[in-house]
């Protein structure tokens, strides 16, 4: 039988506030245990939360940017379970009147078509803390820095139906948090985690299957993989005469399986009630339309810009466009350098490339669009050739420092000076007599390919040096003139 | 409406409240008094009216987004039973 996929996810973004929802705690990054948990966050008797501007307007933000409606009025609830890295026994989040109403996006399909993705609504809430379940004689350690940290919670429509459209969709997410600036998109942080709601149905089928949860995934490739995994098995004990049953499964990566969280799991009854602690949240029109205001350039209208400014192939914006800091670092390399395709093919080709490998995220980058636009201007100007930037490249990213420098100190300069061609040339038709004469007897259309060879003599001579267009210019007309008349 | 024995010992158990069984009897009879009177109430005709979220006619005040917490771990574990590294310890939660 032909199967359908039908996915639904729920993404969880940090806002990248200065404090807690709730309390005037840090939340910055990597702070020792529990030195930003303060009364509020560990749920101290007598504490009362005060919510916190700026995640208000983040999520309003984040609300206009998928063309939602925006909740007027909102209200906090309390959802109530025990964990210990839940102090106060219940998680404050959003239920019937969340923040943020009914939206979309679109996002590109394999097919080269776009899909529309709704959403069905986003809702602020609070992040528990973390905890740490090696030995501590037999106990588990709690702790609360993150507890508190505001979240949005994006929940989707079923829209989605493969693996790959679902990991499209969470970037396109992730290019419209990190554009707005509501969320650094660190995903290896946990700065964005997310559910993924997976199940079959016949193809042509309009019932949705029985579904199953894969929890707290935090990267693209893991969304994918996971859920290609999890259909895979839907299928097969379906079509062993079993029935899936609606479950939480956690994805290992390690293993590529995905597997029961069942024990863990009581009946679910979180027994929401509205928190008494806090008050309905209400804003008005002024409000939105002054937030409305301050919105950047969105993924979508900077990509349509990078295909009509710079020339750009759709594929290729849309790859530059994927992540806003590197949309920033290609723009500041154009500004610099007056090159828009040289610049795409840098921040595509070596950068991607050397990043991909460290597992670097081009905020990371060691060298910064400055230190690569001095290089990609000596290509300009014909100082050094490609090959040789790709040389300075690699000491830019292992040492630093600037182009120049290094293309001094290393006397990587471009040979242009004709007299020393020359010579190289004529060393290697000296050396290399057995494949001059082949050239020489070869048929006419077949010597241009046999070029090859000794442009690959010369430019090794020169160590990479010699400006490859009079290489080539010159062995033609040196190689020809030995041609018998 | 009206719990019963199971219904009690199910949201002791929910709300981690260790109960004995007599008390659970108890428990369920108070219980079924208030929600009698929860059941009066249900008949009255709330048709058009809207839910309420709060007993206060106000709406939240806002709180600037401006670090005002500084770190009192020392302070704030002395009441923990048990601390270690800085971190809380609680009974193992995972097998």
């Amino acid at each position: 039988m032909e199967w359908e996929t039908v996915i639904g996810l729920e993404i969880h973004v940090q806002l990248s506030t200065q404090t807690k929802i709730f309390s005037g705690a840090s939340t910055a990054f990597g702070a020792e245990p529990n030195t930003q948990a303060c009364a509020v966050d560990l749920a101290l008797p007598g504490t009362l939360p005060v919510f916190n501007e700026n995640a208000l307007r983040m999520a309003v933000m984040f609300g206009l940017a998928v063309n939602a409606e925006i909740g007027k009025r909102s209200v906090f609830e309390r959802k109530n379970y025990f964990y210990p890295d839940l102090p106060k026994g219940y998680q404050t989040t959003q239920l019937a009147e969340p923040i943020v109403g009914p939206g979309y996006i679109d996002i590109e399909t394999e097919e080269g078509g776009t899909r529309r993705v709704r959403i069905h609504h986003a809702h602020l809430e609070e992040d528990a803390g973390k905890s740490l379940h090696e030995d501590f004689h037999g106990m588990t350690g709690i702790d609360l820095n993150r507890a508190g940290t505001p979240l949005v919670e994006i929940v989707s429509e079923p829209d989605m139906r493969s693996a790959k459209e679902a990991a499209a969709y969470a970037r396109k997410i992730h290019a419209i948090v990190t554009t707005l600036g509501i969320c650094d998109g660190n995903m290896a942080e946990g700065s964005m985690r997310c559910d993924c709601n997976v199940s079959i149905r016949p193809k042509g089928s309009e019932t949705l299957g029985t579904r199953t949860e894969l929890k707290n995934i935090n990267s693209f490739r893991f969304i994918e993989r996971a859920i290609e995994t999890e259909v895979a098995r839907q299928i097969d004990l379906i079509e062993d005469g079993g029935r899936v049953v609606q479950e939480t499964r956690l994805y290992d990566p390690d293993r590529n399986q995905t597997r029961s969280m069942r024990s863990k799991e009581e009946a679910n009854d979180y027994r929401y009630f509205p928190c008494p602690d806090l008050l309905p949240v209400v804003i008005d029109e002024t409000y939105i339309e002054q937030i409305r205001q301050t919105l950047p350039e969105l993924p979508d209208a900077r990509k349509a810009r990078f295909i009509t400014e710079y020339q750009l192939s759709e594929y290729d914006a849309g790859v530059l466009c994927a992540d806003s800091a590197q949309a920033d670092y290609y723009e500041a390399l154009v500004k610099q350098t007056g090159d828009a395709k040289l610049a795409a093919n840098w921040v595509m080709g070596e950068l991607a490339k050397n990043l991909n490998q460290q597992d670097l995220d081009i905020r990371q980058s060691p060298v910064s669009a400055t230190q690569l636009a001095g290089l990609l201007v000596r290509i300009k100007d014909e100082t050094i050739t490609g090959k040789i930037a790709k040389q300075v490249f690699e000491i830019l990213w292992s040492e630093g420092g600037n182009a120049d420098a290094i293309i001094d100190a290393k006397g990587l300069k471009q040979v242009t000076d004709t007299g020393a061609i020359e010579a190289a040339v004529d060393q290697v038709i000296a050396q290399c007599t057995p494949q001059v004469e082949q050239y020489l007897a070869a048929e006419p259309d077949k010597r241009g390919k046999m070029l090859g060879f000794f442009m690959g003599q010369v430019m090794k001579l020169s160590q990479g040096k010699a400006n490859p267009g009079q290489v080539q210019g010159l062995l033609k007309t040196k190689l020809d003139a030995l041609l018998p008349k | 409406m009206s719990l019963d024995h199971s219904d009690v010992a199910r949201i002791a158990h929910l709300a981690r409240l260790e109960v004995s069984d007599a008390e659970i009897s108890e428990f369920a009879s108070s219980l079924n008094s208030i929600l009698s009177l929860v059941d009066a109430m249900q008949a009255t005709d709330t048709q058009g009216v809207e839910p309420l979220a709060h007993p206060l006619d106000s709406v939240q005040r806002l709180r600037a987004d401006e670090v005002s917490e500084v770190n009192q771990r020392e302070a704030l574990q002395t009441c923990a039973p048990a601390v270690e590294d800085g971190l809380f310890l609680v009974p193992r939660v995972i097998e």
